[in-house]
């Protein structure tokens, strides 16, 4: 009977090393997904240790130095810290919140890796602090934003209306550094990384129930018919393609009859633009759709979606703010559009859509001489002794330039006389020359129309692009467009970045 | 019929008794019990637990106790295999005392110490009251009767009793114990009785199929028994992990004692048969596969996940006893203890506690070799599988290496019954390699030990075994 029990005993090994194995692949090899909070939000064990860790700050810039927008501070319960966020609200989208209970949203997830400490990158540091017998301490993460053009963004929302549903975003054009992104409304992250955790649960709940969220980041998610301020990008496509020049003469009627169809489409307010015909720039200026319309015709829909796909429409390409909600919304061109769609597309209506993050792209595109850069909002990466980790590069978007720099140059004048002569003049600053377009894009008819502004100065050297989107304001219909309600928004941030 | 006869194993060289290198791993495997019982308070509260003098003595003196029991009662008996119980029964204790300093209900350790204290008086009485193992052969069908009778009481409306989903307890008063868990250790002679004497049948006959021996069909009726005793088990008492041990320990015994692979081939069969039938109807086996595939995907995967979790925080070197939240995982003083000790004393903890469970088996199976009677040489195996069974079903379920079921950690899970049926596991091991180690009886004269060597090795056995069943093929 020994043959079967030596060969018993291998059939043991057998099960024994494969206890083994399997007990090396879950504590070392897929341990570090396990033991990943942005994988496995629900890892309890994971959650309190970074719970009660000193977390790193938050960092924007502000006016003379670094200020800190989420920070760790020492509380005396169970938890050793709580998350704190001086100016919560303005920047609740941008740091997001670290609720125990309900997991990590915007900043504190995407970089959840450095300001807990778990990162690769601070491996040593980990070794130190776990010789000195001292608990980990996460790195910090500095952000693009000016401090200054936050608040102006904030306050310009907030001035409009306490409950006003819209949404800035600043860019600086030769980089790409977000520079302001404000979404109302807006909630207190506080009130969820609070350690009162009954409280917590209640609050989160209203927020989620609330519509439209205040979780939502209008900035990057929310997707509207980019209007009139769509009329930069048919402008460029029709510089681009030859066939016109700034001072080609575009029917100036007060209303045309789609093709093939038997709509009719209308100037804003029904007012002509001019007698006969009038100049393209003079279009712009007015804001003229059946300019515009007759334009996008004659330049056919491929023209269109090629110019705003190198613009950026139809892709993804922010990921600052990736958390288990938030993604960037594709903006996007209609396929295969017909005729009439061509030409409710060329004035930014039908089928068209943008967030606010694209339309300041289109501006800091036009600005940054025709070359469109990749969006980021997280500039650097430091450790607790704040050494530098990891800093962005700017990066220009794929398939660039989006137009050549004497169209962009010429785009840019006509933007300049929107300003000065134009929709756009509420955007004024006295001794620089501001560069401009209004929109108020209809959609349903059950809902008020959304006001748009966009626009960067200074014109020749251009330091900041804006766009503001103003969904809900909560004013009389006929009080709702893009110069009224938008423009202020966007003059304030463009002052607050150039130090006015 | 054995490639080396046990003979050779024997003759010329004689098992030294080793008891002082027994006393010698005692004495370390205090240093863990009571070292981590000190450090669980450590960890967990700062301070050294305040009952660590009586604790730590106590626990030397039941260590201690076993230790002279057998140099009394079983002087050759194997050194290595108490040092390991005593030192994985200390790291159980330590665990569970760890698990009750939290805020979770749990059980007290002091409990577990009293049956620890239960378990080591039935070690002694067993070592008292059986000098040798083979009186046990008497009693085969007495065994058996009482493994069926003890695993349908909980079935018994009225002391049985439905705990966690599984109807495997009868309570008796205040009292609640786990009948399975004696009847293991009742199956296990129980088989090694029958298979002694049935074994030539269930072996010789037989036609081959595809270089498989397979064995007739008349023959089939006892593998067909156990095989509906532990898919009863398993349907009306939810027991998947015991059904699947019983079933187990059967096959392994009948190939040991008939040496047909065929055996193996069949009750893989019957196995995959039953294991497939089960996961399409009942329940419970149904979920328990889905868990396992994907625990993250359903609620009641919770404690897989949650017991995964926790090895993962723990990772190479763990967070320390007392230092980490293994209470998080449901039962983490009984079915996943092992996720416990994976998570405060991390991937190497945990597999020093695999490695001493291969210990115990691997001694077991060395026992069951050198064993010169084949009732002790299968009840050994059986013992030794027992272990390697339990421990891979069980630690396998926790790490996601297969479906979890429902079985104890041996020695170091919280249970009063399984604790108990195991000191009696090892005490009849120690008294079987206390048999298979002493030096061999002078039955025959040295000048005859010549030829007896060249005659078969059963002619050896013959008088050992009273001439009951001898054997001359081979």
């Amino acid at each position: 009977m020994n043959k079967p029990i030596r060969i018993l005993a291998v059939g043991c090994m057998v099960l024994f090393v494969a206890l083994l194995g399997r007990a090396t692949y879950v504590q070392y090899f897929h341990a570090g997904e396990l033991t990943s909070l942005s994988a496995h939000p629900n890892n309890v064990r994971v959650r309190d240790a970074q719970y009660s860790r000193e977390r790193g700050a938050i960092v924007v810039q502000g006016p003379d130095k670094r200020r800190a927008i989420a920070v760790s501070r020492k509380s005396h319960d169970q938890y050793k810290y709580l998350r704190e966020y001086p100016e919560g609200r303005e920047f609740a989208h941008i740091t997001g919140y670290f609720s125990r209970d309900y997991g990590l949203m915007g900043i504190e997830s995407s970089q959840n890796d450095v300001l807990s400490g778990n990162d690769s990158s601070l491996f040593l540091n980990r070794v130190i602090d776990l010789v000195d017998h001292q608990n980990p301490k996460g790195g910090s993460v500095t952000l693009t934003l000016n401090a200054a053009a936050q608040k102006a963004a904030f306050d310009g929302l907030k001035k409009l209306n306490q409950h006003v549903q819209g949404a800035v975003v600043a860019l600086e054009p030769s980089t790409g550094r977000v520079l302001a992104m404000v979404s109302t409304p807006s909630y207190d992250p506080n009130r969820l990384a609070s350690h009162h955790f009954d409280k917590v649960g209640k609050i989160k709940q209203h927020l989620l129930e609330r519509d439209p969220s205040p979780l939502d980041n209008i900035a990057i998610e929310t997707l509207v018919p980019p209007g009139s301020t769509f009329k930069i990008i048919t402008t460029a496509a029709a510089l681009a393609s030859g066939k016109f020049t700034p001072k080609s003469q575009v029917p100036g009627a007060s209303s045309m009859k789609l093709p093939l169809s038997s709509h009719i489409l209308h100037n804003e307010n029904n007012i002509p633009c001019g007698s006969g015909t009038v100049t393209l720039t003079v279009a712009l200026e007015r804001s003229c759709n059946v300019a515009f319309g007759t334009v996008g015709e004659k330049l056919g829909a491929d023209r269109l979606k090629s110019m705003a796909h190198k613009f950026g429409f139809g892709e993804t390409y922010f990921h600052d703010l990736d958390d288990s909600l938030t993604r960037q919304a594709q903006s996007r061109f209609p396929d295969n559009a017909d005729a009439p769609q061509t030409v409710l597309a060329a004035i930014g209506q039908g089928d068209v859509a943008a967030t606010p993050l694209q339309m300041a792209m289109v501006a800091a595109g036009i600005a940054n001489h025709g070359t469109v850069m990749k969006p980021y909002l997280v500039d650097e990466t430091l450790s607790p002794d704040l050494d530098v980790l990891s800093k962005t590069k700017p990066e220009a978007l794929d398939g660039q330039p989006a137009v050549s720099p004497e169209v962009a140059r010429e785009v840019t004048r006509m933007m300049v006389a929107v300003v000065d002569n134009g929709t756009g003049t509420p955007a004024q600053i006295p001794g620089i020359a501001v560069a401009g377009k209004t929109g108020t894009a209809q959609s349903a008819a059950s809902r008020p129309p959304y006001a748009w502004f966009v626009s960067f100065a200074p014109a020749q050297n251009p330091q900041v692009a804006v766009a503001v989107l103003i969904q809900d304001a909560g004013v009389a219909r006929d009080a709702i467009s893009g110069s009224g309600l938008a423009a202020p928004t966007a003059k304030a941030v463009m002052e607050a970045v150039l130090n006015r | 019929m054995a490639s080396r006869s046990p003979a050779a194993s024997w003759r010329g060289f004689v098992h030294r008794r080793r008891r002082g290198a027994e006393l010698v791993l005692l004495l370390m495997s205090l240093v863990v019990g009571i070292g981590a019982y000190a450090a669980v308070g450590l960890g967990a509260k700062g301070t050294v637990p305040s009952d660590i003098y009586g604790y730590g003595a106590w626990l030397v003196v039941l260590v201690v106790a076993c230790h002279v029991v057998i140099r009394i009662r079983a002087p050759y008996a194997d050194p290595i295999l108490l040092p390991v119980v005593s030192a994985l029964n200390g790291l159980g204790l330590a665990m569970i005392h760890r698990i009750d300093l939290t805020d979770v209900p749990a059980p007290q350790a002091s409990t577990q110490l009293v049956w620890t204290t239960v378990g080591v008086a039935l070690f002694i009485a067993v070592m008292f009251f059986l000098p040798d193992h083979r009186r046990l052969q008497a009693f085969t069908y007495t065994c058996g009767l009482a493994a069926i009778v003890l695993l349908l009481l909980p079935l018994v409306p009225g002391i049985g009793r439905n705990i966690n989903g599984a109807r495997i307890w009868i309570g008796l008063g205040s009292m609640s114990f786990q009948p399975g868990e004696a009847a293991k250790v009742l199956l296990v002679v129980a088989f090694a009785g029958y298979l002694v004497v049935h074994r030539d049948a269930l072996a010789l006959a037989g036609r081959r199929l595809l270089f498989i021996d397979l064995p007739r069909g008349r023959d089939l009726g006892p593998i067909l028994a156990m095989w509906l005793i532990s898919l009863a088990v398993l349907v009306f008492e939810n027991d998947l992990g015991s059904s699947l041990l019983f079933f187990g320990i059967f096959l392994v015994m009948l190939y040991i004692s008939t040496e047909r692979p065929g055996w193996l081939a069949v009750g893989a069969v019957m196995f995959g048969t039953g294991a497939y039938l089960s996961y399409l109807f009942i329940g419970h086996v149904t979920e328990r596969v889905q868990i396992w595939l994907d625990p993250f995907k359903y609620d009641s995967g919770y404690q897989v996940v949650q017991g995964l979790y926790g090895m993962a925080w723990g990772g190479l070197v763990g967070r320390g006893l007392g230092q980490g939240d293994p209470q998080i995982t449901p039962f983490a003083y009984s079915d996943f203890i092992a996720s416990s000790i994976g998570e405060e004393l991390g991937l190497t903890g945990l597999m020093a506690v695999i490695l001493l469970y291969g210990l115990i088996v691997e001694r077991g199976l060395r026992t069951s070799l050198i064993c010169r009677d084949n009732f002790g040489k299968l009840m050994a195996a059986g013992f030794a599988v027992v272990f390697a069974l339990q421990v891979f079903v069980v630690i396998g379920g926790v790490i996601k290496l297969i479906p979890l079921t429902g079985l104890t950690t041996p020695f170091l899970s919280y249970g009063g019954s399984s604790l108990v049926a195991n000191w009696v596991i090892i005490a009849l091991l120690l008294r079987i390699s206390d048999h298979a180690r002493r030096p061999p009886p002078e039955l025959v004269s040295p000048e005859d030990d010549d030829t007896q060597v060249v005659s078969a090795p059963h002619a050896l056995r013959l008088p050992l075994r009273g001439g009951a069943e001898g054997r001359t093929t081979t």
